[in-house]
């Protein structure tokens, strides 16, 4: 969406991921999404008297490479505390860091060409998951609350944007690109349907050239989807009220995605002053430079570099194949695909298949050897695996491993002999004469029929190609 | 009671039985207690099978550790699972710890027996325990008098010989003005050499975990138990636990002791008195006497009482209800955790925390709690410098020997005072012991205190054991 006249939308984003450790930030908890309510806590990540917090390295280390993927400055930091009082937060404060953090500078190109200047990526630690029952579902007016505190003390790493982006849709490529690199450096699986990334949005309009206008900032917005819709709503709002004569308030709102609006949550103003302080329990965290070495040395090429490489690969791609050339680069699955173009795969079966079946089993990708991926493909290809029966075969190995070959022998996928085809064929034109007379006549729409009815018959063996050589044959 | 390294020779040579010493110790629990007020709870049960244990360990010949059924008080701000830990505050009324602290875990390993929970200030706020929601502490020794702060009802535990040995902790001077008031030795390590964990914070970058004792070896045997690398307090010293016991009789001879002016000016005679009679007693010793004068220790306690508070306005602001401890409910969240902290925290508490948010607000940190960690530096330097020209420091401990109920509790300034000169060793996270020496007109101990630099505790231990030979107890 673009604004009308002359108005010009100023967006910085604030990332939050959360690192995919084994274990919290500042204890021996799991790491781990989805399990009972307050099963993975202990006495330091509940935040119980007397418990001190111990500093995750491996989370350091995630950090570091965020930074480092990011042209950040790595730097002597040291950590905050942000005091506030909310159920969720067990200590009634966050650790943090503030004017020191660990990433500091940075910036990230975008495939359009844009750079947009990263200001900070700091380390801190997740609340809790507060729940309200009843009256507005908010936590003022609720009948009760449940909190689980089992993402309490989740590392988090925070990425600050500058001032730089100019449109809902820019937000989305840096947003999407910016989930591409924390994939690929390991720091997080991207998901942001359970919450392991999440956008807060500041959002000011202003004429062109003008200073910077009053900003918003728009909460907790957790998919690529709601991020262009509030981004938009918002700006169209401010330049409402400005052009009412009105002035923008600044303060946080809420995005409501069933309205499609945004509403106050706070008035900047009554703005919390969160006492930041240097907590005394940890000590500073000064990462030398071999360590630093270490980290860059260890990172895998980021989605820029990947997506220039397949993009050359494919030789100008056709504009249908870009959105799984997006997956695949976001997923990191771009070895899979170039290792099938080497082998002479069409670049649109080569993309489709890593975009649509691997992507829908990432977890189990260890599972599928780039070998068997080629192999699978090869197979199709040829003729000797239909469609369904490749994906089948994809979805057998990403399942529970196991060799191409064999588990399409297993299964029966083996091609129909021409001879047993053809008897399938004369049954069918046998049993359908008019639809046979009508092909026979010139009608080509009747060969997916007769190609429906055979797979039917064979259960998906035959491949179409083949019974449609078999009914010119026939003709 | 005997001593702590009397009772365990005595129960590792089977002389006597750990379960023995610790009915001795119960029975002088149940005989004082209730006028005294020392304990706020008494495990009998769990120290009685923590005893058998130990003696069936003897029976069995094996090695027992180096406290070997020596019973031992904790300052009720000390986690111990299952055990009801207050820090003499409503608001952590029925909670009991689903852990026990480092300090604790390692006094059970040396064979020592937890017997029990002491009295404090409420989360160790005070100076004479005199803020505690469960009421004052008595000095044993005169109980018209407090027996100091805030580790009050460790200090009365040792000194009513109920136990040969308690723990305290210590964050502007709560383990050693109380060692003094009561006539023990008290001793604040060097901050990272006990690790805090499991210790309810107050100010956690002063707070520091330490013994009492009556004599100075039970001390260093203590010590040496509690101190060395702890991995779960991030500000816990990467190194094992110093020898100490081995250096108590090395004497001060060549060493310099530095006469610190600030720390011995304005407090009562009898007490400045005892300093120089200190002084006279460690250069006979072999020891050289530099006078120094230090003028930044004088701007410690109001740096102390910045820092202090604004830790503490965090550190207690978990205390919301939510989780444990008292409730208090109200119409809404908000109004829940305004309801039980109102309704949970006395009065010194309040006080500390609104000072501290105060200090830490957005227009006033620069000026309060910016300057404060100035000042903070400032002693840190001074007690570098002084320590070039000295090993270690003496001073006096407290202002006065053992104040009565009620004549400092309407002034909370009058209270603070009381720690004029223990606070600056909190501010450097440097070793200090307080160690009674002579007994002043009331007929109450007086103490003098010893300091020194980062990790110099056998150093100190030395020079306490020179003083305690000349007072009378070799």
């Amino acid at each position: 969406m673009t604004l009308r006249d002359d108005w010009e939308m100023v967006v910085g984003l604030e990332v939050h991921t959360e690192l995919k450790t084994n274990t919290k930030m500042f204890c021996g908890c799991a790491n781990a999404f989805g399990a009972a309510p307050n099963t993975n806590v202990c006495p330091v990540c509940l935040g119980l008297p007397g418990s001190l917090p111990v500093l995750n390295v491996r989370a350091v280390e995630l950090a570091m490479a965020i930074g480092t993927a990011l042209h950040s400055t790595i730097s002597p930091s040291t950590f905050h505390r942000k005091n506030y009082f909310y159920p969720d937060m067990p200590k009634d404060f966050q650790i943090s860091q503030y004017d020191l953090p660990i990433n500091a500078g940075g910036y990230l190109d975008l495939p359009d060409g844009s750079r947009v200047s990263i200001e900070r990526a700091h380390l801190e630690e997740d609340t809790g998951k507060s729940t309200h029952l009843g009256g507005s579902g908010r936590i003022h007016g609720a009948d009760r609350s449940l909190v689980d505190y089992n993402r309490s003390g989740v590392p988090l790493v925070e990425i600050v944007s500058g001032p730089d982006i100019r449109s809902s849709a820019q937000a989305r490529t840096y947003a999407a690109e910016l989930r591409g690199i924390l994939i690929a450096t390991g720091a997080s699986d991207g998901r942001m349907e359970e919450g392991s990334m999440r956008i807060d949005a500041n959002v000011s309009v202003r004429h062109s050239g003008d200073a910077l206008g009053t900003r918003c900032e728009i909460k907790n917005l957790n998919s690529l989807r709601s991020l262009v819709r509030a981004i938009d709503f918002e700006a169209a709002r401010q330049v409402e009220l400005l052009e009412g004569g009105a002035t923008v308030r600044q303060e946080t709102r809420h995005w409501d995605e069933n309205l499609g609006a945004t509403s106050t949550m706070r008035v900047k103003e009554e703005a919390d002053d969160y006492r930041y302080f240097r907590e005394p329990d940890l000590v500073d965290l000064v990462p030398d430079q071999a360590w630093q070495d270490r980290v860059r040395d260890a990172l895998k090429p980021m989605p820029a570099e990947r997506r220039a490489v397949l993009t050359q690969r494919l030789q100008d791609p056709a504009p249908a194949l870009l959105d799984a050339l997006e997956v695949v680069i976001d997923l990191g699955l771009d070895p899979y695909v170039i290792a099938a173009l080497d082998a002479a795969v069409a670049p649109d079966l080569a993309l489709a298949r890593a975009a649509n079946e691997i992507a829908s089993d990432l977890e189990h990708v260890e599972n599928l050897s780039i070998e068997s991926y080629v192999a699978t493909l090869n197979m199709e290809q040829s003729g000797a695996l239909s469609a369904t029966q490749a994906k089948t075969v994809l979805g057998e190995i990403l399942a529970n491993g196991g060799e191409p070959a064999l588990i399409a022998q297993s299964k029966g996928f083996e091609r129909l002999a021409s001879g047993a085809l053809g008897e399938v064929v004369a049954q069918l034109i046998e049993e359908n004469p008019d639809e046979w007379s009508r092909y026979s006549a010139g009608d080509e729409k009747l060969a997916q029929f007769f190609i429906g009815q055979v797979m039917k018959l064979t259960k998906g063996q035959a491949n179409g190609k083949d019974v449609i050589a078999e009914l010119q044959a026939r003709r | 009671m005997k001593s702590v390294r009397q009772t365990a020779l005595d129960v590792q040579h089977g002389d006597a039985s750990a379960l023995s010493v610790l009915e001795e110790s119960l029975a002088r629990i149940r005989a004082r207690n209730e006028e005294l007020n020392v304990f706020l709870y008494v495990d009998e049960e769990g120290a009685r099978a923590a005893a058998n244990a130990i003696d069936e360990r003897v029976a069995r010949g094996e090695n027992v550790g180096a406290l070997a059924g020596v019973p031992v008080a904790l300052k009720d701000n000390l986690c111990q699972t299952n055990i009801p830990t207050t820090c003499s505050s409503k608001i952590l009324e029925g909670w009991r710890p689903p852990y026990s602290a480092t300090v604790v875990d390692r006094l059970v390993v040396a064979g020592a027996v937890p017997v029990g929970k002491t009295n404090l200030d409420e989360f160790a706020m005070g100076s004479s325990t005199e803020n505690s929601a469960f009421g004052p502490t008595r000095n044993p020794l005169d109980t018209s008098r407090v027996p100091g702060g805030s580790s009050g009802g460790s200090a009365a535990a040792v000194a009513a010989d109920m136990t040969p040995l308690a723990l305290g902790s210590d964050t502007g001077g709560s383990i050693r003005q109380p060692a003094a008031l009561c006539g023990l030795i008290g001793v604040k390590p060097s901050y990272g050499l006990v690790s805090r964990y499991g210790l309810i914070a107050f100010a956690s970058s002063l707070d520091q975990i330490g013994p009492l004792t009556k004599t100075v070896t039970d001390a260093a045997m203590a010590l040496e138990v509690i101190a060395g690398h702890d991995p779960l307090d991030s500000t816990s010293l990467p190194e094992p636990s110093p020898s100490l016991v081995a250096h108590v009789e090395d004497g001060v001879a060549g060493k310099r002791v530095g006469v610190v002016r600030e720390l011995i000016d304005g407090a009562d005679e009898e007490v400045v008195a005892a300093v120089e009679r200190a002084v006279e007693v460690l250069k006979e010793a072999g020891a050289t006497i530099v006078e120094l004068s230090v003028p930044e220790f004088r701007l410690g306690l109001s740096a102390y009482y910045l820092i202090a508070p604004a830790e503490a306005s965090s550190n207690l602001a978990r205390f919301d209800g939510v989780r444990y401890g008292l409730r208090v409910d109200a119409e809404d969240v908000t109004a829940m955790m305004e309801a039980t902290r109102t309704a949970g925290f006395g009065d010194e508490v309040k006080r500390r925390i609104m000072l501290g948010t105060y200090a830490l607000s957005a227009g006033y940190y620069d000026a309060y709690y910016g300057q404060a960690l100035k000042v903070r530096t400032l002693t840190i330097d001074a007690f570098r410098r002084a320590y070039q020209e000295a090993d270690v420091l003496l001073g006096a401990t407290t202002p006065s020997v053992a104040f009565e109920f009620g004549s400092k509790t309407a002034d909370p300034m009058a209270m603070y005072l009381s720690d004029v000169f223990t606070i600056p060793s909190n501010l450097s996270g440097e070793p200090a012991i307080s160690i009674p020496f002579g007994i002043g007109e009331a007929g109450l101990p007086i103490g003098v205190q010893l300091l020194g630099p980062g990790r110099s505790e056998a150093q100190l231990f030395a020079g306490a054991r020179v003083l305690e030979i000349a007072d009378g107890r070799p």
